[in-house]
């Protein structure tokens, strides 16, 4: 599947199964042009509170041999917006993601929750949603990747967000990526597929009973020993982090790029430092 | 509008429902033909011994026989037992005391239990339909008797849901019997035993002539 | 009549879904008792549905089959209405709740009828019959377990299927011991209490002239009704007295019989988690010398026909009441029924009682569809596939659209709009969000006064980064 080329220092990705190649042939091409123009979109919650996520979705695609861009009109997909019930101030928000990323082949959104908001809304509210994957969709559907030559020596557990899991169907692909880094110890998370309880404004229009969720969430998380929680959503890290932090758990959230990112050369390191 | 008995006292709200309806349906909703991609049949490596497992599953009593008589009298002698009026005469052993019909609320409660035959039986499911034909009687016949005796031909069994359904005659009476009858209502755990027979034996017969 | 103007699907005087989730959460028993039910049953319907291999097939069809029935509404009901009239029975039609009462208490009155067994119907608790019956001197005995229960308890439903689901065994057992004769040494074994009832109602349906049911299923085509029950108290009800009254919603119908082979996969491994329920009985009509000698089936609409008016909402109608939606849900596992306000809790309780009530100006209903963090787990086991989640945010527009125009939180939502609508205000929103960073202390903030204490009680929010990541790839790269 996946080929380094020593000359050019980049990843290059065997196609298998391509309708235009004949039987027993082989064809590649370099990562960079199966996947086109790429422009990352950072979503605002990332691009304003955890920037460690942005660069290391770059860092990750860079290093897979994709040149990515990141296009400075982005703002907010307007999921918030829509959810709560502000359809009309949601839809200018998606006019500008749609303009915003006109003409890319792949925009990739290190958030299954956004990524489900331009994919499956946006046809709703009249927008044409772009070529739009979450993360790891991106890496295991499009570069074909599972082996992203990560490196992360840390106990970690993985939560399936609900709108990755039900929204995307991204099923057990953040999986297969985690499986394949070497050094993670990957215990597995019980009840993992019940929702932690964010539900974006539901944290706090009904925040006693997102905060029951969040409290069960969290006992699980602690049963695992795990050291790291990682997710596909900022969002939902955010709230399981705020939780974890209170109770001084001493468990990191980390979203799923940054352990991607992380490499034995550019190790990822303790966020109290740099958040 | 007080006082009417009959459904002309509400006839204007027909009308009134109907107008609704089709203004509510303005828009002209055209839905998609109807998929009917599941299966129909499946291919059970023996759909009689599916149907034995999973009636017994339910917690009913299952015996397979190649002649009913002898298990009928053996399960049945010496009790008072309630029959349908046209059940096959080789069943109705000396030794057990036959209710025929007419029969009273009162006899049916208090008598020992019943014996019926089943209109068509579904593997899958573990479940046993009556129709109210032949050897089954009345709805109220197997009903309110604590205890229910079933025979059930091997060519009446389907394999399936959509099977069975097609051998019935919807306009009848039909009773799908799955199990004795149970709740799931106290801590969603299923209990048997509450308004209909709390035991049900079945009776599978293959091979002799029933 | 009655109040023609209240539609009472929803509870009267229920306080908004966030002030009575706050008190059943407080209630730890209720807690525990939800936590065990809910998570045996999800575990047994995984099971239940995983030995269908064609389980989504199924799925697509009982969608399209409910989706052509609502589609072609007008047609199958006058076509059900000309077959139950041509086998014996009288069709009646009800717009409201007080018009249906009335016709139920006028045909049992004329039945001769002081008392009236009932098997489990969300029809017939939706329009509140019970009350309507007592009202006019007709006392109507629930025959299911747990509407008994809930009855006897002189409490409210709080699950589709199972109403006494927030009652453990041991409160089943003292509202037996406080209510029914002859129960003094009764235990709390499940085994017993199930024998207690059998024996509290055998004299009750011996003796019944009427019965009212409600109806899972009329098949347009024959005029067959079906009810699908466990105990056998529905069986007793169908049978036994000489009157049979079903009060059936008009989205009940499917065309055909064979389209029933769909729906009695669906339901019973969606419901109680069973390959099939103890029973089903299905009735045409009037059939001499078995069973009741007189069938009137009642017609509801009660909001129905408004709902369907909707081409978001309408996909509700669909739903089968099998309430596999409310065992998986994250919110109903810990706030119950009853904190809905309503005979139909849960997710699809969200999108039903406000549809109906069809009142988004009433506080408690425009409260319920937000309800949910939208984690779309009802979606996923709904076996006519009703995507609860987006019904959902289409209601939660028709709340905001019901709200003061310049509230606090329209006016919130149209400024942060009006920031991120372009790059340039919203960088500069991002810049003056980093002044929050004064709040933090190592990255956190740990309190925030209203509406931000709303997060905080319970969860550190953290800081804006000193450098959102827009203006660290300008810095570096642009």
């Amino acid at each position: 599947m996946l080929w380094y080329s020593v000359h050019t220092g980049k990843l290059w990705v065997q196609i298998s199964r391509h309708p235009m190649s004949s039987s027993g042939s082989v064809s590649i091409v370099p990562t960079e042009q199966r996947a086109g123009r790429v422009a990352l979109f950072a979503t605002c919650l990332t691009d304003t509170f955890f920037p460690d996520t942005a660069r290391a979705v770059v860092r990750l695609l860079e290093r897979l041999g994709c040149s990515v861009e990141f296009p400075q009109g982005q703002t907010c997909c307007g999921q918030m917006h829509f959810n709560t019930g502000y359809r009309a101030k949601a839809a200018p928000l998606a006019r500008n993601v749609a303009s915003v990323f006109a003409g890319y082949d792949a925009v990739v959104v290190p958030s299954g929750s956004c990524a489900g908001m331009v994919r499956h809304v946006y046809p709703d509210l009249s927008v044409t949603p772009g070529p739009v994957y979450e993360l790891s969709e991106f890496l295991v559907d499009v570069l074909e990747i599972e082996d992203v030559g990560a490196y992360f020596p840390h106990r970690v557990t993985y939560h399936p967000t609900c709108h990755s899991l039900r929204m995307l169907g991204v099923g057990d692909k953040p999986l297969r990526l985690l499986r394949a880094v070497k050094g993670l110890d990957l215990v597995e998370l019980p009840a993992a597929e019940s929702c932690c309880g964010f539900g974006g404004t539901f944290a706090l229009k009904n925040a006693e009973v997102s905060s029951a969720m969040l409290a069960d969430k969290m006992s699980c998380v602690l049963d695992t020993g795990a050291d790291v929680l990682t997710a596909g959503d900022n969002s939902c890290l955010m709230h399981m982090g705020g939780g974890l932090s209170r109770l001084q758990a001493g468990v990191h959230p980390v979203h799923l790029a940054e352990i991607l990112a992380s490499t034995e050369e550019e190790p990822w390191v303790t966020p109290l430092a740099t958040r | 509008m007080p006082g009417g008995s009959g459904p002309v006292a509400d006839s204007h709200s027909r009308d009134v429902i109907l107008a609704r309806i089709r203004g509510a349906l303005g828009d002209r909703p055209a839905p998609r033909p109807v998929p009917r991609s599941y299966e129909r049949s499946r291919d059970f490596p023996s759909v009689l011994d599916l149907f034995a497992e999973r009636v017994a599953d339910y917690r009913a009593i299952v015996h397979r026989v190649t002649d009913p008589v002898e298990m009928i009298r053996s399960t049945l002698a010496g009790k008072r037992v309630a029959v349908a009026s046209d059940a096959p005469p080789d069943w109705l052993v000396p030794d057990v005391t036959w209710l025929r019909e007419p029969l009273t609320n009162a006899d049916l409660d208090t008598c020992d239990g019943v014996l019926t035959g089943c209109a068509v039986g579904i593997a899958e499911t573990g479940t046993i339909i009556l129709d109210g034909g032949v050897a089954q009687g009345r709805r109220a016949l197997t009903l309110l008797p604590d205890y229910h005796l079933c025979v059930v031909r091997a060519d009446q069994v389907e394999g399936t849901v959509p099977e069975a359904l097609a051998r019935l005659e919807p306009t009848r009476p039909l009773t799908f019997i799955s199990g004795p009858s149970a709740t799931s209502d106290i801590e969603m755990d299923r209990v048997e035993g509450v308004h209909g027979p709390r035991t049900l034996e079945v009776l599978i017969v293959d091979g002799g002539t029933a | 009549m009655g109040d023609t103007t209240r539609n009472p699907v929803t509870w009267l005087g229920s306080p908004a879904f966030p002030t009575a989730a706050k008190t059943a959460l407080a209630d730890d028993q209720l807690r525990r008792n939800l936590k065990h039910a809910t998570g045996l049953i999800r575990t047994k319907r995984a099971g239940a549905v995983a030995e269908l291999a064609d389980w989504e097939q199924l799925r697509l069809s009982g969608e399209a089959i409910k989706d052509d029935v609502l589609a072609n509404l007008d047609t199958y009901l006058l076509r059900f209405e000309e077959s139950v009239t041509a086998r014996g029975g009288t069709v009646h039609w009800a717009k409201d709740a007080a018009e249906a009462n009335e016709i139920v208490l006028r045909l049992a009155r004329e039945a001769g009828a002081d008392e009236v067994v009932k098997i489990k119907s969300m029809a017939t608790m939706e329009i509140g019959l019970n009350d309507a019956l007592q009202a006019g001197g007709v006392t109507p005995i629930e025959t299911d377990l747990a509407e008994l229960i809930v009855q006897l308890g002189n409490d409210r439903p709080s699950h589709i299927l199972v109403p006494a689901i927030h009652r453990n065994r041991t409160e089943i057992r003292d509202i037996f011991k406080a209510t029914m004769p002859g129960t003094e040494d009764l235990t709390n074994e499940p085994v017993e209490l199930a024998a207690a009832a059998r024996a509290f109602l055998r004299r009750k349906f011996l003796s019944a002239k009427v019965a009212v049911s409600g109806a899972n299923f009329g098949v347009a085509e024959t005029g067959s009704v079906v009810v699908v029950e466990s105990e056998g108290n529905g069986r007793m009800c169908l049978t036994l007295p000489e009157t049979l009254i079903t009060v059936m919603g008009i989205e009940k119908l499917v065309p055909t019989w064979q389209d029933l082979e769909v729906f009695l996969q669906l339901l019973p491994r969606s419901s109680t988690a069973e390959r099939m329920n103890p029973y089903t009985s299905v009735w045409t009509g009037v059939t001499p010398g078995d069973g009741p000698r007189n069938f009137h089936l009642v017609l509801l609409d009660n909001g129905r026909t408004d709902t369907l008016a909707s081409t978001v909402g309408r996909q509700a109608l669909r739903c089968i009441r099998c309430s596999a939606c409310l065992n998986v849900c994250p919110v109903y596992e810990r706030t119950g029924g009853q904190a809905y306000g309503s005979v139909y809790p849960g997710p699809i309780g969200a999108i039903l009682a406000p549809q109906l009530g069809g009142d988004m100006h009433d506080k408690h209903a425009a409260s319920l569809p937000f309800a949910s963090s939208l984690c779309g787990a009802c979606f996923e086991v709904c076996p006519v596939r009703i995507d609860i989640p987006s019904v959902l945010v289409h209601l939660r527009a028709k709340a905001v659209e019901a709200k003061p125009r310049y509230s606090p939180e329209a006016i919130g939502m149209a400024a942060m709009s009006w920031v991120m609508a372009g790059p340039r205000r919203f960088h500069v929103a991002q810049r003056l969000a980093v002044a929050g960073r004064l709040l933090s202390r190592g990255g956190k903030i740990r309190k925030l006064p209203f509406p931000g204490s709303k997060w905080t009680n319970s969860r550190d929010l953290p800081a804006p980064a000193k450098e959102s990541f827009s203006a660290w790839w300008k810095r570096t790269r642009g």
